[in-house]
């Protein structure tokens, strides 16, 4: 498979502080690779980063999404050409409805790939909705109501997820999507992730625990410790972290760098 | 003959020789009926009476008319400039069909109103075909509700309004079809004086929308001074939308009175996009039980636009209610003030009133001022009030962005967002519409990091 994601050498700052030290990872497409790590050592800097938020600022190296040097795209650009990100704690848009902003969002891709295009027409817009938010088991009304604006912590990343649905992009970063979620909003949330998954999604998924990776299954498992890729492995790597904690990796770190 | 007030020498700071209308009371329309000639000719004493507004006084502290060529606006039906009304302004406002239309400029009136709604006593008219055909009532229901001393130009309106519109709906009578009407002035150096009369009787029923407008393309600046006498009687129900969409180039005054009596809900709905400088008063009286009075504002300013909304919400019986909305954006130079108050008397437990004015600044140079208040004189009510000022949250913008959605287009999607709650209080897609197609072509001006 060719690789949808590299990146290269990444070396991340806000306000002149090094975060992101170095990085280095490549996901070929169709596969879920799951970043682990405890707090703090620059998981969520790096999905920021991906997805170009201007207080992150890359010092050094390089992303390439399919081939292509990403860095001096803004974040627009990279989500219409297939880039997307599941945040962590996704802002309220007081106002706008669910589908209204959908629409949007889908009327922005097509005019970037056409700028003749006229946008989806509704007809055509409500079907696809209606077949997503079925997938996802949600509420009809959910379309209805302004986008987060009092969502419970399960409905915000089922949103989330139906915005991945809609959008279908080509690699997606899951930021601690299973951050605040009760068992059964993770199964519903981790249910969504694998009926999306195919040989067309790359997906980066981070997070602090290793829950998540019971519902979905990862090719691979990296650790990522103070702003760099420590330790690769594969789904039993997760398993032998919750396990044994982080301790192990931290030593083998510090004795490979004295040695 | 009034008495003239003692001039305050005010030397350290006098006011310009120009600020001085050139108006006088040759200019009066001479009355028939003896009790409007006498209230036209009382409030012409109040006028005269009256400073002209500085600075200094609290109502003005924040609206300098300084740089109001006063000296130099004739009455508008004296200049008699014609200019077509372009026909988007035409259309109808509200979805249904008009049971009655007026289009007015200073001196004509094109007046339309359904036979039946005619037949069942129902006026709506112009103010100088009301003054001929209906003095009587006219002498009855003008100048109840403002008087010519709330202001200077509360007395100039009530002394020289050229025009208007009246309408008057008998006791018990329910109109389903809108009223549209709308004021067209054109001129440079026009001074445009109007007056509004809406009155229902008891459990009358009406939806009626007014605009006032004028041509865009207008440089050297134009006068509007007017009155809005609204009177909602006992279980009557008015829904009454007004749309401000004067010229960049008038000077706006107006005072407006709501009064409603027990059991009466009126439904007080204001858009202003247009005008160089507004300066609106707009009172709300709840004066019998359990009278209700909803108002909601939107506006929208760009370049050097100053709009001033005084507004006061009056709880003078028992359980009644009112509540106010305000939402507005602004863009460039602009301005903004609003200044709210909820008046509870010691006669009326049990009120609940609301006022919330929101706003959005858009460049680092434009100017929001919001200040609520509260002065309550009775115990068991409940009032509560928030006033804000923000900006575009960048966070949002960062997570549309993140789902393709360009930089004008998100921004434009919060704006939008952010007077959803005011559209949703306007029942009429014709005016929702109005409203967003202002957003997007403010919204076109916007340029970043101004």
């Amino acid at each position: 498979m060719n690789p949808v994601l590299e990146i290269i050498n990444l070396h991340v700052a806000i306000d002149g502080k090094e975060i992101i030290k170095g990085l280095n990872l490549v996901i070929p497409s169709g596969e879920v690779h799951a970043i682990m790590g405890p707090n703090g050592t620059g998981k969520s800097t790096l999905a920021y980063t991906l997805m170009g938020h201007p207080f992150y600022e890359v010092t050094e190296g390089d992303i390439l999404f399919k081939g292509e040097s990403i860095l001096e795209m803004e974040p627009d650009q990279r989500s219409q050409r297939g880039m997307f990100l599941a945040f962590q704690y996704p802002v309220s848009i007081p106002g706008v409805t669910v589908a209204n902003f959908l629409r949007t969002a889908i009327n922005a891709r097509r005019r970037a790939a056409n700028p003749e295009d006229k946008g989806i027409p509704i007809p055509e817009f409500r079907k696809l909705l209606k077949e997503k938010m079925d997938y996802l088991k949600m509420d009809p009304s959910f379309a209805g109501r302004y986008l987060n604006e009092g969502f419970s912590g399960g409905e915000k990343k089922r949103a989330e997820i139906l915005q991945m649905a809609v959008l279908k992009p080509e690699i997606a970063v899951l930021d601690e999507t299973d951050s605040g979620l009760d068992i059964d909003a993770l199964k519903i949330v981790s249910e969504g992730v694998n009926a999306l998954r195919g040989p067309d999604l790359g997906v980066l998924l981070i997070t602090h625990y290793q829950r998540i990776l019971n519902y979905i299954k990862p090719d691979a498992v990296h650790v990522m410790m103070d702003g760099r890729i420590v330790e690769t492995g594969g789904p039993d790597l997760a398993l032998h972290l919750e396990e044994h904690g982080y301790d192990w990796v931290r030593e083998k770190v510090e004795n490979g760098a004295a040695a | 003959m009034a008495e003239t007030p003692k001039v305050i020498s005010r030397a350290e700071r006098p006011a310009a020789p120009s600020q001085a209308f050139s108006f006088t009371e040759g200019m009066l329309r001479p009355q028939v009926n003896p009790k409007l000639e006498a209230y036209r000719r009382s409030a012409w004493q109040t006028y005269q009476s009256l400073p002209f507004p500085t600075t200094r006084e609290e109502a003005w502290r924040r609206t300098d008319l300084r740089k109001l060529k006063a000296d130099q606006f004739r009455l508008a039906s004296n200049l008699a400039v014609e200019q077509p009304v372009p026909a988007d302004l035409l259309a109808p406002l509200a979805d249904s069909q008009h049971g009655g239309e007026i289009i007015l400029s200073s001196s004509h009136a094109k007046v339309t109103l359904a036979a039946e709604l005619k037949a069942k006593g129902v006026i709506f008219t112009d103010l100088l075909t009301a003054e001929k055909e209906h003095p009587e009532l006219l002498a009855k229901i003008m100048g109840q509700l403002v008087r010519p001393e709330e202001g200077k130009f509360a007395a100039l309106a009530s002394a020289l309004a050229e025009n208007g519109v009246v309408l008057y709906v008998p006791r018990s009578v329910v109109i389903e079809e809108p009223l549209h009407s709308l004021y067209w002035g054109a001129g440079e150096k026009a001074a445009h004086i109007t007056h509004i009369l809406v009155w229902l009787e008891e459990n009358a029923s009406v939806t009626y929308l007014h605009e006032s407008a004028s041509p865009a393309d207008e440089r050297d600046q134009a006068l509007h001074a007017g009155i809005v006498e609204v009177h909602v009687g006992s279980g009557a129900n008015l829904r009454f939308v007004e749309l401000q969409s004067w010229g960049e180039n008038v000077w706006n005054f107006t005072h407006e009175r709501g009064q409603v009596e027990r059991g009466g809900n009126l439904d007080w709905i204001f858009g202003a996009v247009g005008s160089q400088l507004t300066k609106n008063f707009s009172t709300l009286d709840l004066v019998g039980e359990g009278a209700v009075g909803k108002m909601s504002g939107f506006y929208f300013t760009d370049r050097d636009q100053h709009l001033d909304h005084d507004t006061q919400q009056n709880h003078l019986a028992p359980a009644t209610t009112s509540d106010l909305l305000f939402k507005g954006a602004l863009l460039e130079n602009s301005r903004s003030v609003w200044q709210g108050m909820i008046y509870v008397a010691p006669n009326a437990p049990k009120a609940d009133g609301y006022q919330a004015n929101r706003n959005l600044v858009l460049s680092k140079s434009a100017r929001a001022d919001s200040i609520p208040g509260l002065e309550i004189l009775t115990d068991d009510v409940r009032c509560t009030h928030g006033a804000t000022v923000g900006r575009i949250d960048q966070d949002q913008v960062f997570y549309l962005l993140s789902r393709g959605i360009p930089q004008r287009e998100a921004e434009r999607l919060i704006v939008e967002g952010f007077f959803e709650p005011i559209m949703q209080r306007i029942p009429f897609e014709g005016v929702r519409q109005r409203f967003q197609d202002s957003i997007s072509k403010k919204m076109d001006l916007y340029t970043h990091g101004n």
